[in-house]
C-alpha cells in the first residue's frame, strides 16, 4: 500500500500534464486558424496571429502637406503649414511619440513643439493636427517628413468569409462544397443509425438461431480496413448502375459505418435492464413497440454518441468521397477536396486557406460541443457498469 | 376471477432440469406465496406462469384457459418486479397507462383506470413525475399500480419488497395485504422472506431444488410440517434439530441427556431419528446442568440463549420473563413432550405418531 500511495500522485500529475499538453496541442492551431481567418493577407505576412489580438506598435513615416501648395503667410516672412497629419482618413490609434528625423526616433511627445533651428519649428498634437512654421525658404520644396510611433488597435475583418462563402465571382468558393458535404454527411449519418438500431435490438434482445454467429461476424467486420473494399465496391456500383454520385457515397458510408454502429448500440442495449423489457412484454407490447417506445428513447446517449462519430468522420472524409462521389464535372466536390485544391491554386493566400479551413471545421466543432456529454456517456456504455 | 392450475410442469434449460414436474392448484382469489432458498426455482416457476419462461413439459391453466403456449400478454397476468422495472423515460401516469395503450384501449378509459389505481395506491400527486424523482417505496407502488391498471386475472409479484429498506417493507407488506382484500384477485407472490410469506399468504408453497416440499396455510405449515426442510424453513429463529434414537417409551436424545416420552409406534424401535424443537417451545430449567450457555442475545421482550450440549449440537431457546441466563451458565431444558417433532434420520420425512 505504501508503494501505491507514493505512486498515485505522480500518475495523477502525469495524467494532468498530458491532458494539458493535448489540450494545448489542439487549441493552438485551431485558435491560430480562427484568428488568421479574420486578418488580411498583409497582416498575416507582417505578424503572427498571436500578436493580432494585442494593439500593435508601429513607426509610421508620413510627410506633411506640400508646402508650395498649402503654406499660408501669417505675417511678414513667416509661413505656416497646418493640417491633419493622417489626412482625411480617421486614425484608429494613439500617437505615443514622434520626431522629424529617423535618427531621433521617438524623441518628441505629442503636443511638443520641436525647434528645427533657424526659427523653423514643428508641432504635432495627439489628435494628429500639426503646425509647421518657418521662413519662405524653409517652408518650401519637399514637405517635412514625420516619424510617428503609433499604437494601433487590433484590426479584424470579415472580408475573408465574404469572399470565401458569398462572393459569386469566386470560382473557388466554399459554399457549394459546404452544401455538398452536408448532402453527403446527413444521410450518411442517419441511414446507418436507423439500420444499426434495428439490428442492435435484434442482436441484443431477440432470440433466434445464429445470433451469436452474427454478432461474431459484426465484431470481425470491425477490423476490416475500408481500403480493401474501395475498388470492388466501386466496380459493383458501376455494374449495377449507381455509378459515382450521392447514392453511392451514402451506401458506402453506411456500409463502412455499420459494424461499429451495431457493435456500440448492441452493447448499450444489452445493458438495459431485462426486467423493463420483460415487463413491456407482459404489458402486451410487440417487439416493434418495445423497440420504438422503450429501447430507442433509453438508448439515446448511445445513438447520439455514434451519430457524432459517424458525422465527424464522414465530414472529414476525403477518400470515400473521391472514390464514390467526385467526378470530372466538379459539381459534387466536397470541402476536403476543395481545400486540397485550394492548397494548390492559392497556396500563398493564407487568409483564404485559413478561412476555408475554419469553415470546414466550424460545423464539427459545434456538433462536438453540443453533444459531447453524450459522447463520453456513449463511449463508456457497456464497458463500465 | 380465475385461479391457476399447474399439471406436471417441467422446465429444462438444455439438458439441465430445474423444475421437476410441479402439480399445484391455486384457487380463485387466493394469495399464494412461493418460498424457498435461493435457486429453489420459485422465480422460475413464477416466470413460467407469466410466460417469460417457456414451459418445457406439462400444462398450465388460468381459469379454464390453457395458457401453456400463450405469449405473456395473452395470459391475463400482470407482473411486479423486484427492480420495479419502471420505464425511466415515462411519467408515472404514462408508466401505468402503457399496458392499456399497447392493447389499444381508448384514452378516456386509460385515464379513468389510471386515476382509479392511483387513488387506491395514493399516487395522485406523483402522476406527472418521472420514476427517478420517486423514492423506492413510491416506485414499487407505481409498479403495483401498473399491474392494477391492467385488471389482470392473476397478479404476479417477484420479490417485490426485497429492494426496500426494513421500515418500508413492513409498510408495503401491509399495503399489499390491503390491496388483496380490496381487489380480491388471485395473486402469486415469490419471496425468500418467511415473514412476508407467513403474514401475507392464504397458501404457502415451499419449494426446494425444483420440487414442492409442502403446500398449506401458513399456520398449518408451522404446526404440522411434513419434513425437516419445511420445519426448519418456517419459523424464526429456526427449529432446533438433534439426533436421537427410538427406545422403549420414547426417544433418547444424547445431546440433552434426556429420554423424551413420545407416542411412537414400536415398529420404529432402534430407529435413528431427528428430534425437532422450536425455540419458543423450550424453556430453561435452572436445576439441570446438561447444557452450557454459549451466548445470549437480548432483544428486550425476548432473549435468545444459544446452548450447546453433550454431543456439541447447538440449540436456541427463547426466553421471556425476568430471570434470564447469562453466558457460561450450566442449565437444563424443559418442554412439553408433545411439542417435539420427529423426523426420519435418512429420509428427513416427518414421523407422525
Amino acid at each position: 500500500m505504501d508503494g501505491l500511495s507514493g505512486q498515485k500522485p505522480i500518475v495523477v500529475w502525469l495524467l494532468n500534464i498530458s491532458v494539458v499538453l493535448i489540450v494545448l496541442l489542439w487549441l493552438f492551431p485551431t485558435l491560430g486558424l480562427f484568428v488568421s481567418s479574420f486578418r488580411t493577407g498583409d497582416q498575416i505576412t507582417a505578424s503572427g496571429w498571436w500578436s493580432a489580438m494585442f494593439p500593435a506598435e508601429q513607426t509610421l513615416q508620413i510627410r506633411a502637406a506640400d508646402p508650395d501648395e498649402f503654406r499660408v503667410e501669417t505675417s511678414d516672412g513667416v509661413f505656416v503649414v497646418e493640417g491633419q497629419i493622417f489626412g482625411d482618413e480617421p486614425f484608429e490609434g494613439t500617437i505615443q511619440a514622434w520626431s522629424t528625423s529617423s535618427r531621433r526616433l521617438g524623441e518628441n511627445a505629442p503636443g511638443d513643439t520641436y525647434d528645427m533651428g533657424d526659427g523653423e519649428s514643428f508641432t504635432l498634437n495627439a489628435d494628429g493636427t500639426y503646425i509647421w512654421q518657418g521662413n519662405d525658404d524653409q517652408i518650401s520644396g519637399r514637405a517635412q517628413r514625420v516619424f510617428i510611433d503609433a499604437e494601433t488597435p487590433p484590426e479584424f475583418t470579415l472580408d475573408n468569409y465574404n469572399f470565401v462563402l458569398f462572393d459569386e465571382d469566386n470560382s473557388e468558393g466554399m459554399m457549394k462544397a459546404f452544401l455538398n458535404t452536408l448532402t453527403v454527411v446527413i444521410p450518411a449519418t442517419v441511414i446507418p443509425i436507423l439500420i444499426a438500431a434495428f439490428a442492435a435490438y435484434a442482436l441484443a434482445w431477440m432470440d433466434f438461431p445464429g445470433r451469436a454467429l452474427l454478432i461474431a461476424a459484426v465484431v470481425g467486420l470491425l477490423v476490416v480496413p475500408l481500403q480493401l473494399a474501395l475498388i470492388p465496391l466501386l466496380s459493383f456500383h458501376n455494374s449495377i448502375g449507381i455509378g459515382k454520385g450521392y447514392l453511392g457515397v451514402w451506401l458506402a458510408h453506411t456500409g463502412f459505418g455499420l459494424p461499429l454502429a451495431i457493435y456500440l448500440l448492441r452493447n448499450y442495449m444489452v445493458g438495459l435492464p431485462r426486467d423493463i423489457i420483460e415487463n413491456a412484454k407482459v404489458d402486451g407490447a410487440t417487439d416493434f413497440q418495445i423497440f420504438v417506445k422503450i429501447i430507442l428513447p433509453l438508448s439515446f446517449p448511445a445513438l447520439a454518441s455514434f451519430a457524432i462519430f459517424q458525422f465527424l468522420w464522414t465530414w472529414n472524409d476525403l477518400l470515400v468521397a473521391l472514390v464514390f462521389l467526385i467526378d470530372a464535372s466538379g459539381q459534387t466536390t466536397v470541402m476536403t477536396k476543395q481545400i486540397v485544391e485550394l492548397l494548390g491554386t492559392r497556396g500563398g493566400d493564407w487568409e483564404i486557406l485559413a478561412t476555408s479551413a475554419f469553415v470546414s471545421i466550424a460545423v464539427p466543432l459545434v456538433v462536438f460541443f453540443a453533444m459531447q456529454r453524450y459522447l463520453v456517456r456513449g463511449l463508456l456504455a457497456g464497458s463500465v457498469k | 376471477m380465475p385461479g391457476v392450475s399447474m399439471n406436471k410442469v417441467i422446465k429444462k434449460y438444455g439438458d439441465v432440469q430445474v423444475i421437476h414436474g410441479i402439480d399445484l392448484e391455486i384457487d380463485d382469489g387466493e394469495f399464494c406465496v412461493f418460498v424457498g432458498p435461493s435457486g429453489c426455482g420459485k422465480s422460475t416457476l413464477l416466470r413460467m406462469v407469466a410466460g417469460l419462461e417457456e414451459t418445457t413439459e406439462g400444462q398450465m391453466h388460468i381459469g379454464e384457459r390453457n395458457v401453456t403456449k400463450l405469449d405473456p400478454s395473452d395470459r391475463g397476468v400482470a407482473m411486479v418486479f423486484q427492480t420495479y422495472a419502471l420505464y425511466p423515460h415515462m411519467t408515472v401516469k404514462e408508466n401505468m397507462g402503457f399496458g392499456l395503450k399497447m392493447n389499444g384501449h381508448p384514452k378516456p378509459e386509460i385515464e379513468e383506470k389510471v386515476a382509479e389505481a392511483s387513488r387506491i395506491l395514493k399516487l395522485d400527486e406523483y402522476l406527472s413525475r418521472k420514476p427517478a424523482a420517486l423514492s423506492g417505496g413510491q416506485r414499487q407502488r407505481v409498479s403495483i399500480g401498473r399491474a392494477i391498471v391492467r385488471g389482470p386475472d392473476v397478479f404476479l409479484f417477484d420479490e417485490p419488497l426485497s429492494n426496500l429498506d426494513a421500515e418500508l417493507r413492513v409498510e408495503m407488506r401491509v399495503e399489499i395485504a390491503r390491496l388483496h382484500k380490496e381487489i380480491g384477485a388471485t395473486m402469486i407472490y415469490v419471496t425468500h422472506d418467511q415473514v412476508e410469506a407467513m403474514t401475507l399468504a392464504d397458501k404457502i408453497v415451499v419449494l426446494r431444488l425444483g420440487n414442492i416440499e409442502q403446500v398449506g396455510a401458513p399456520m398449518d405449515l408451522y404446526r404440522d410440517p411434513d419434513n425437516k426442510f419445511v420445519a426448519g424453513f418456517i419459523g424464526s429463529p429456526a427449529m432446533n434439530f438433534m439426533d436421537g434414537k427410538v427406545v422403549d417409551g420414547g426417544v433418547e436424545i444424547p445431546n440433552i441427556g434426556m429420554t423424551v416420552p413420545a407416542p411412537i409406534a414400536t415398529a420404529y424401535k432402534g430407529h435413528d431419528v431427528i428430534a425437532g424443537l422450536r425455540p419458543e417451545h423450550l424453556s430453561i430449567d435452572p436445576k439441570g446442568d446438561a447444557l452450557t450457555v454459549d451466548l445470549t442475545e437480548s432483544l428486550g421482550g425476548v432473549s435468545y440463549a444459544y446452548l450447546s450440549g453433550a454431543t456439541g449440537e447447538k440449540l436456541v431457546v427463547e426466553e421471556r420473563g425476568d430471570d434470564r441466563v447469562s453466558e457460561g451458565d450450566k442449565v437444563g431444558l424443559s418442554f412439553e413432550p408433545e411439542r417435539m417433532y420427529l423426523f426420519d434420520a435418512k429420509t428427513e420425512q416427518r414421523i407422525r405418531g
